[in-house]
């Protein structure tokens, strides 16, 4: 059994309203910001699997993104592999 | 004694008391059914109420869609019991896949909770045959996450077909759009509610459990609540007529 680590990134489909991202482009002036748009705000999850190999652990990512974190009517999502988690994960840590 | 009809409490429901009390006060013997038992006592109809269930985490509806009362609801559903959802509880249909479309946060990234009007588009549906006209029925909204959506050849669909049960309205009686001011979350073509393909599930944003009394300041609610107990009471009648046994 191996440990894999996932982020799962999910945001609003194309051509649906995201008045969230609408708020904060209406406040980029108030920041001096300018040049910036098409804002689209959404959620990421992160969580490790324990399987007997990748192609499992994906899998079930995948089952998890499409059943639950994200809803194909209205949301898309990318899985981002972040590499076999064996050493458990290092909190605030030197991520991005 | 009146027909049974459950009201499902998620954790983070916070109409269920509400609810059990309008079905009462329409005539019916409401239980209520905690979100982990897999069995819905026998009810002829289900009633999944308003509030945050599981925290609204995620998105509203999504976590309750997976809980094991919703295993039994969805069977129930599919065999043609009669389910209702109310403002959270339409969101975990929908979620649920139970009825179309998605709830989506409010255009104005405001929660709407004020008085509403809807008018009923059918009156011809177990949940709205008691209603005598399609006059404009007031009752609140309560919610974040309450615009509702599909996509255009979807709400064609919808209401080509008849599946549109509810829109929100103006003071005239006309529907209002999403950037209409009556319309409280920016639903599209007006939608405030719809039902199922098959007609015996339904969802509505707005809360008619909390309309049921005219000491609430409407008891417009009231003819929808009825419309629901009247059919489950027929409903119950055809089981024991067919000797269908109680689930």
């Amino acid at each position: 059994m191996t440990s894999f680590r996932y982020a799962i990134n999910v945001t609003p489909k194309p051509g649906i309203l995201d008045p969230a991202g609408r708020a904060v482009e209406g406040s980029l002036g108030h920041l001096g910001i300018e040049g910036v748009h098409d804002v689209r705000i959404g959620r990421r999850a992160e969580l490790t699997v324990d399987a007997e190999d990748e192609a499992t652990a994906r899998a079930v990512v995948d089952r998890l993104a499409s059943e639950l974190l994200s809803n194909p009517l209205i949301e898309v999502y990318a899985v981002e592999p972040l590499g076999a988690a064996s050493s458990a994960v290092t909190a605030g840590a030197g991520e991005g | 004694m009146g027909v049974r009809i459950g009201v499902v409490v998620f954790p983070g429901s916070n109409c269920d008391r509400d609810t059990l009390h309008a079905l009462a006060l329409a005539g019916a013997d409401p239980v209520a059914l905690w979100h982990e038992q897999a069995s819905l006592e026998g009810a002829a109809a289900v009633v999944l109420p308003g509030g945050f269930a599981y925290g609204d985490y995620v998105r509203a509806g999504v976590i309750a869609r997976f809980s094991p009362v919703m295993r039994a609801v969805t069977a129930f559903a599919g065999e043609g019991g009669l389910v209702l959802g109310i403002c959270n509880g339409f969101q975990v249909l929908a979620e649920a896949g139970l009825v179309p479309g998605a709830l989506l946060r409010n255009a104005s990234l405001r929660f709407a909770g004020h008085e509403v009007a809807i008018t009923a588009e059918r009156l011809d549906t177990p949940f709205t045959h008691a209603l005598d006209t399609r006059r404009p029925l007031r009752m609140p909204v309560a919610h974040g996450e309450g615009r509702y959506y599909d996509d255009d050849a979807m709400l064609d669909a919808l209401e080509r077909d008849g599946q549109v049960l509810f829109r929100y309205v103006d003071p005239t009686g006309a529907a209002a759009g999403p950037d209409h001011a009556a319309n409280p979350n920016g639903s599209l073509r007006a939608i405030a509610g719809v039902v199922n393909a098959a007609g015996n599930v339904a969802g509505l944003m707005p809360h008619p459990e909390r309309a049921s009394e005219t000491i609430l300041g409407s008891d417009d609610g009231l003819g929808i609540v009825r419309s629901l107990v009247e059919s489950a009471a027929r409903a119950a009648h055809r089981s024991v007529a067919a000797g269908v046994g109680a689930r």
